[in-house]
């Protein structure tokens, strides 16, 4: 069995967050959006993590904490924001939700 | 070390399993809790990285706090008529066509051969590890990152405020 070795999680990162990135892309719910961009923070932390074991180094750590609470503060507005939304167009279907668009 | 590598697979499984049927369910509490699984499938990674305070953060924060706030608002929302309409909307080429550009970028170092996917050594020598991971985790953030953790207090004050003017039916 080969080692696994920093590489075998940048892989991994990078199939996270391209599923992620499919999903924000192409689902119309909110919800499922914002979860999807969840998992994006999730790969670059995975990331970060990884190049910090490689050099040793706290740095790593410390980022990913600060994109933990980058992602807190999103996850929280944002829900707030639909709930708004959803008060005001009964609807959480992104492309329903097209008033500024021409 | 084969125990190592099985671990990692276990949980890379659990990871990209759960983040395909997330972004692939019908129901968003279903793509909620597959959530929760590639979420405890990332904080098993962060252990094997020997990350040990940040394995417990995602615990605590994502799964006990993120993912309650996520199921809480999807019971504030009536989801069910939204369950029942079409799921994805027509912009499926565009997400092709960003697997394809990095599917594209990585399949070039593929062709290079193993030699690309080799990551420069740290010059430095190892620095003599003192103490346990939470310990290094806060000296360092207390020390040479205080000023970005002030900054982040703010964010999350921000936060606070935002969603809570966000949610109000009238301020």
């Amino acid at each position: 069995m080969v080692p696994v070795t920093t590489i075998h999680y940048l892989a991994l990162s990078v199939a996270l967050l391209l599923i992620g990135t499919i999903g924000v892309l192409t689902r119309r719910n909110i919800v499922v959006i914002l979860m999807s961009i969840e998992l994006i923070l999730n790969a670059v932390n995975i990331n970060l993590i990884a190049f910090g074991r490689q050099w040793e180094n706290m740095a790593g750590q410390i980022f990913a904490i600060f994109v933990i609470t980058v992602a807190v503060a999103e996850a929280a507005v944002g829900l707030g924001i639909l709930i708004a939304l959803f008060r005001n167009k009964e609807t959480v279907q992104a492309d329903q939700i097209d008033l500024l668009k021409w | 070390m084969w125990l190592d590598a099985t671990f990692f697979y276990v949980f890379a499984l659990m990871t990209l399993a759960g983040a395909v049927m997330t972004v692939t369910r019908n129901s968003a509490v279903h793509s909620a809790i597959w959530l929760i699984v590639s979420l405890l499938g990332v904080a098993g990674l962060y252990l094997l990285q020997r990350a040990e305070f940040l394995f417990a953060v995602q615990i605590v924060l994502y799964i006990g706090g993120i993912m309650v706030l996520f199921l809480f608002v999807i019971m504030l929302v009536n989801l069910d008529m939204a369950a029942k309409e079409k799921q994805f909307n027509g912009q499926a080429w565009v997400a092709l066509a960003c697997v394809a550009v990095v599917g594209l970028e990585l399949g070039y170092f593929w062709m290079k051969g193993p030699g690309a996917f080799k990551l420069a050594q740290p010059s430095l020598p190892k620095a003599m590890v003192m103490g346990g991971n939470t310990e290094r985790v806060g000296d360092v953030l207390f020390s040479t990152y205080l000023l970005p953790f002030e900054i982040a207090s703010v964010l999350l004050l921000v936060a606070v405020v935002g969603s809570v003017v966000m949610a109000k039916k009238r301020i």
